[in-house]
């Protein structure tokens, strides 16, 4: 995987040799949690080739390396989002009030998944499943009660749902209208990522040339209609965590979201509009500086590939915005409250990357869902940081340091490599449908593994500093079984009370408009008016679009 | 017919749950430590699992689940392979899995639950010492 091949200036005898004895160093390798070599030190001669005003600039100057805002966090601090979602929407929207009322700024639903598959609730897949993950919801009526109490034209809501996304941003509209909102005003994002389904996640239902028409259908639909709403949050969060490196995920990711710029503009759609609405997602491991500098490099590579590859002319197109998730693959079983610790350096992390929103993991996701007192340290976390330690006073307080710059520049290298490579195979789409992304993301999962097990790599309480006997038990969440019967309850009552014959025309019409290649959204909203359940709904456009079948990888 | 003495491992992954990383791992590592390993895919249902053990004639079968799935799908899988004569087929289980479950699942048939963190090299031993020597 590495080839570093560095010239010595002294090829008789190695730096190491020339340290006296106990100062010799304690690994013969050192490397970041990507396996990536890190030099003892970095110099000005590591970023001779830099040009500050170019390559770096001011922070809100073009290519953004040190932020897209002039004054970072001094104006308003990263928003707080909490990803969260469990069992019923009543119990959901709980834990959103719950939250909110802690100082969350933002909201965040986890869907289950059931709903990541769409299918409903009394399906016979979803047994077992029902309310795990996520929260349940199969219809317009479970969506109602999710958001009950929460205005959406105020609140910015994020919603982690992909190969049904569609039907949720129809759902999401359909409540909002209801509530008397104004389409125009609302603003919030909708995952929508299907490209990283298919290379990580793997939460899929149609195959993936339908589903990026669906994706595009999206983004012309909000362009039109919900103009202040990101119609996709382009995620590297999942890629990471099914085993990609830092220079991965940031390659990946970005390639990703070329592909999708690339789609919109074969649909007629104009960079300078429906770009701006573009935004990323992006996992905080635990090497604190190829995360700061995965970050840096991310907003660099965005703002020069949508200035010079797609001519892009309004600055809101090439400044690139994320969220941030602390990485739960991270996260360990074993003495679970160290977790803590881990996350609130993943969040710092994040926060000197300069994320314009911010998920931190809750210390017992490795054991379940996090209960109440788990997600308010989460969420304490993010305040302390904010707010105790200093950090938000200036705007990218790393940029500058030899180190930093030097792997911005070795990421951003890296990922214009990848780029050839996928440009190669004719895109992201096509090297996908050849494996390629989900084949470097499985080596690499395996060479961490390995690392792991050779103690290579330390996690502290997992294969280092074991404890027999540990002292450390947390309380956890369990997901009541009668979730799923109050769940089939509801389902029920909605089949009775609605007018079926609009339920047929509907989903008739919807199955017309995907056969005829048009825009499905109006047809969709107007299925999920007649409150067509989320499995129905699907189930119309997989009778079009067929299903994906994964190839062998 | 299967005539190799290497140990057949089935690494099945149910539910609707798509991360298939610790899956494709054990996978690989089992392989490495010279054991034969057919991998379901994704999304299979208990039926599925238990018919492929029986076709491909399995020492044991690995179960994958993180999705919080595993006491409506593990007992089931355990049975169908029981109902169809493997008497013996080792069923191992990786993923989340609250400490208060384990009882529970060893009681129904599951040898053994292997948490995050667990090393494959560990798995692999389990497997080696636990399965029924072929004939």
């Amino acid at each position: 995987m590495q080839e570093t091949t560095e010239p010595s200036l002294v090829p008789s005898r190695s730096p190491e040799e020339r340290l006296p004895k106990n100062h010799r160093e304690r690994k013969s390798k050192f490397v970041t949690v990507s396996l990536e070599e890190i030099n003892r030190l970095y110099s000005p001669t590591d970023i001779a080739s830099v040009d500050f005003e170019a390559d770096v600039a001011a922070p809100g100057l073009f290519p953004y390396t040190r932020g897209i805002h002039a004054n970072g966090y001094r104006g308003k601090v990263w928003t707080m989002r909490q990803f969260a979602g469990f069992g019923t929407p009543e119990e959901t929207n709980a834990r959103f009030k719950y939250l909110v009322k802690e100082g969350q700024t933002g909201l965040s639903v986890a869907y289950d998944l059931p709903a990541l598959m769409g299918y409903d609730a009394d399906s016979p897949l979803s047994e077992g499943e029902v309310g795990k993950c996520g929260v349940a919801i199969s219809s317009l009526a479970d969506m109602e009660v999710l958001f009950d109490g929460i205005p959406l034209d105020q609140a910015t809501v994020s919603q982690t749902i992909n190969a049904p996304a569609s039907v949720f941003l129809a759902m999401y509209l359909v409540v909002a209208e209801k509530q008397g909102a104004d389409w125009r005003k609302i603003s919030g994002t909708l995952q929508n990522d299907i490209l990283k389904e298919y290379i990580a996640q793997k939460e899929w239902i149609y195959p993936i040339r339908s589903a990026m028409k669906l994706v595009i259908d999206t983004f012309e639909f909000c362009t039109n209609h919900v103009p202040r709403y990101n119609p996709i949050s382009v995620s590297g969060y999942h890629i990471r965590e099914a085993g990609a490196t830092a220079l991965q995920e940031l390659a990946f990711t970005l390639r990703d979201g070329i592909e999708y710029v690339e789609w919109g503009l074969r649909a007629g759609l104009d960079v300078d509009q429906f770009v701006p609405r573009i935004s990323f997602f992006f996992n905080a491991h635990n090497d604190f500086f190829e995360e700061v500098a995965k970050y840096r490099a991310a907003r660099r590579i965005w703002a020069r590939i949508m200035r010079d590859r797609f001519g892009a002319k309004d600055e809101r197109t090439m400044k690139l915005r994320f969220h941030t998730q602390t990485a739960g693959v991270s996260l360990a079983v074993q003495q679970p409250l160290n977790n803590i610790v881990r996350v609130a350096i993943q969040a710092l992390a994040g926060v000197l990357g300069g994320t314009q929103s911010l998920h931190t993991d809750a210390y017992d996701e490795a054991l379940a869902l996090p209960t109440d007192k788990a997600a308010l340290i989460a969420l304490r976390t993010q305040q302390i940081i904010a707010e105790e330690t200093g950090v938000a006073n200036t705007v990218d307080p790393l940029g500058g340091s030899y180190f930093v710059e030097a792997l911005t520049n070795k990421l951003e290298e890296g990922a214009l490599a990848y780029f050839d490579r996928i440009d190669a195979m004719g895109g992201m789409v096509d090297a996908v449908e050849k494996g390629f992304p989900q084949r470097e993301i499985q080596e690499s999962a395996y060479q961490y593994q390995k690392a792991l097990e050779s103690g290579e790599q330390t996690i502290v309480g997992v294969n280092k500093y074991e404890m027999e006997d540990e002292p450390q038990v947390v309380p956890i969440l369990v997901i009541d079984e009668s979730v799923r019967s109050r769940q089939l309850e509801r389902l029920d009552q909605v089949r009775t009370k609605r007018d079926s014959g609009a339920v047929d025309r509907t989903l008739d019409a919807l199955r017309k408009t995907a056969e005829r290649n048009e825009n499905t959204m109006p047809a969709t909203i107007e299925a999920v008016r007649a409150y067509a359940t989320l499995g129905e709904i699907c189930s119309a456009l997989r009778d079009v679009y067929g299903i994906y079948e994964e190839p062998a990888i | 017919m299967n005539h190799s003495t290497k140990i057949r491992v089935l690494v099945a992954k149910p539910g609707l749950d798509g991360h298939d990383r610790g899956a494709k791992v054990i996978a690989r590592a089992l392989r490495d430590a010279g054991m034969e390993v057919i991998y379901t895919g994704l999304r299979q249902t208990p039926e599925m699992i238990a018919a492929a053990a029986l076709q491909e004639d399995v020492d044991a079968v690995g179960i994958s689940i993180l999705s919080g799935a595993h006491n409506t799908l593990c007992p089931r899988i355990v049975s169908l392979l029981r109902d169809q004569g493997m008497k013996d087929t080792l069923v191992v289980l990786g993923g989340i899995v609250p400490h208060e479950d384990i009882a529970k699942l060893k009681d129904q048939g599951v040898a053994e639950i292997f948490l995050p963190g667990a090393s494959t090299q560990d798995i692999a031993k389990f497997i080696r010492e636990n399965v029924r020597p072929r004939e």
